[in-house]
């Protein structure tokens, strides 16, 4: 048994990774749907959800029971195969996509196996086109939904839906291209690297600052891949009741839900990795006393729950709250009692930060942004769009060819 | 048996089955679906031989936009059930012997070729990205943008095409 272990640890260790990667996504999801309707429910002068535990917090739990336990009819006439096979298609590859990411430039060394952050290998050459295969194929989960439920709403988002990815999949593409042209790799740690090239610079180093076009058109066709406000064409609920998912009830209609939120989270890594420095800090790399801002952010935070706590309306938060600002608390203090292990997670906080910051973004965007008219998405991405990633590409080349990508 | 031994031959009886399927399926989404598997299953088997950049560029390019579009148009004309005609039945005989004839081809050439008929891995220059592009850019760039006009002139005929029909 051991030296069946031993013989295939990188299997075992992929295995738990992705177990690992997973459940935190789920969480993840999970806790995100719970964020925006909290903060658009600020934006909207009103509470969001806060009857199911402490603040809320509980209703994720609350919703997914919901999803499991509601009945699950199949309409008539709808083609079962690709019925059934359009929700798992989409929430696979949301999944997949997040294999790809890495999420810190340091390998943990665990049982004598150097473990990196992040289920791909740490050389995989094809990284942000492989991330682009899989997004490509994620078309198919949508319209096919939309197709197969044979209900004209359904077909209408799916067909709203191809074509909009179909538009905006070319912005997306090209929109890359210079950072690519910038890192000279498709390797996405290569790419982090490479906005690395002057450590002194910190913030200003990023790719944001030369590929601030590339930037713009790359954010907004990503959401439009992802069929997020202002983009959500194909489940405008005025107009399609709510497109493509409309003939979807109960746990096939939670996996598109966790499918799209998975797609957020990927594109909120992309957008991290490529144009905000991924796990690099905005500060100088001498400025180590920054080192300490996971900690600085944590305590505070974790008191400000356990003052919060103490005084809630219901025992149960009484209870939970505390504990929980303890250990948000006590994980700081951690990281400055071992120094160790805070060099070692100043990569992750800061892509964590990173992409916590563009998923409040998303959020932001859906709470403040009225929805396109489909005429209009669609001469904004073939008009404007396209032409400036395009700009952007042969602008982007020309000034590496005179001055060199420095 | 190795494992790339075994992720080949569960790739290729994938794209034989998705080929089969694509054939005697009744209606043309499942058909374009049988098809879709059989281009993920070949982005599989170029992985598999080390050709990373054409792995990604068939599933983008093929499984991607092309098969979207094929789909997208079956939804759009709502194609039903495929319907057989006399002349779509007689077509059965012919095709037999084409098939036949095919593979008796196939096998001819692999039987002569003996041996070494094996799949390499791509290494150096046809594997990187970089080697590939130095070849379509530098030693064929005037095949390659000759291609590029030949598109661009399609796309302008349908552009026209669908013009003269609004008017």
């Amino acid at each position: 048994m051991r030296s069946l272990l031993a013989a295939n640890a990188e299997l075992v260790i992929t295995i738990v990774k992705i177990v690992l990667l997973l459940f935190i996504v789920l969480t993840v999801n999970a806790y995100l749907t719970w964020f925006e309707r909290k903060v658009v429910a600020h934006i909207q002068s009103r509470w969001g959800p806060h009857r199911v535990g402490p603040h809320g917090l509980l209703q994720p739990l609350a919703d997914g029971l919901k999803f499991l336990f509601k009945e699950d009819p199949t309409p008539a006439g709808a083609d079962k195969f690709v019925y059934y096979l359009a929700p798992l298609l989409a929430l696979t590859l949301a999944m997949t996509s997040i294999a790809i990411i890495p999420f810190g430039p340091e390998p943990i060394r665990l049982f004598g196996h150097d473990i990196y952050l992040g289920i791909a290998p740490p050389d995989l050459n094809i990284g942000i086109l492989a991330l682009f295969a899989i997004t490509a194929l994620g078309v198919y989960g949508v319209a096919l939904a939309g197709w197969s439920s044979n209900s004209k709403y359904s077909l209408l988002g799916g067909l709203r839906s191809s074509a909009q990815m179909i538009s905006y999949e070319l912005s997306l593409t090209m929109s890359v291209v210079g950072v690519l042209l910038m890192a000279g790799s498709f390797n996405l740690r290569d790419i982090i690297n490479a906005q690395a090239r002057h450590p002194q610079w910190g913030i200003f180093g990023w790719n944001i600052w030369p590929q601030i076009l590339g930037f713009f058109c790359f954010f907004v066709a990503a959401i439009a891949e992802t069929n997020r406000a202002p983009f959500d064409l194909p489940e405008a609920e005025q107009e399609l009741v709510a497109g493509f998912n409309t003939e979807y009830a109960s746990f096939k209609f939670a996996m598109f839900f966790i499918a799209e939120y998975t797609s957020m989270i990927t594109v909120s890594c992309l957008c991290s990795i490529m144009f905000f420095g991924g796990w690099l800090s905005p500060f100088p790399a001498s400025w180590t006393v920054t080192h300490y801002l996971p900690s600085v952010v944590l305590v505070p935070f974790g008191l400000w729950v356990i003052m919060d706590g103490v005084r809630y309306e219901t025992i149960f938060g009484r209870m939970v709250l505390p504990v929980v600002g303890a250990a948000i608390s006590g994980l700081g203090a951690l990281f400055v009692v071992l120094p160790s292990l805070n060099e070692f997670i100043q990569g992750p906080f800061w892509l964590l930060s990173k992409i916590f910051f563009f998923l409040f973004v998303y959020v932001w965007m859906r709470g403040t942004l009225p929805r396109f008219r489909y005429d209009q998405l669609m001469a904004f991405g073939w008009k404007l769009l396209l032409p400036v990633s395009i700009v952007n590409v042969i602008l982007t080349s020309f000034v590496i060819l005179m001055w060199g990508a420095k | 048996m190795t494992a790339p031994l075994v992720v080949f031959f569960a790739l290729a009886a994938l794209a034989v089955i998705g080929a089969v399927s694509l054939i005697l399926q009744k209606h043309p989404i499942h058909s374009a679906l049988s098809l879709i598997v059989v281009m993920v299953a070949l982005a599989g088997l170029y992985l598999l031989m080390g050709a990373e950049f054409v792995a990604a560029v068939q599933i983008i390019v093929y499984g991607g936009a092309i098969m979207v579009l094929f789909v997208f148009v079956i939804m759009l004309l709502n194609a039903g059930v495929e319907e057989h005609t006399n002349l779509s039945k007689m077509a059965g005989a012919p095709g037999l012997l084409l098939v036949l004839a095919l593979a008796g081809f196939v096998a001819a050439t692999v039987a002569k070729s003996g041996a070494s008929v094996q799949a390499t891995a791509q290494t150096g220059v046809l594997s990187s990205t970089k080697g590939i592009s130095e070849m379509v850019f530098k030693d064929f760039v005037y095949p390659f943008e000759l291609t590029s006009f030949l598109i661009l002139v399609a796309i302008l005929g349908a552009t026209v095409l669908a013009q003269r029909e609004k008017s």
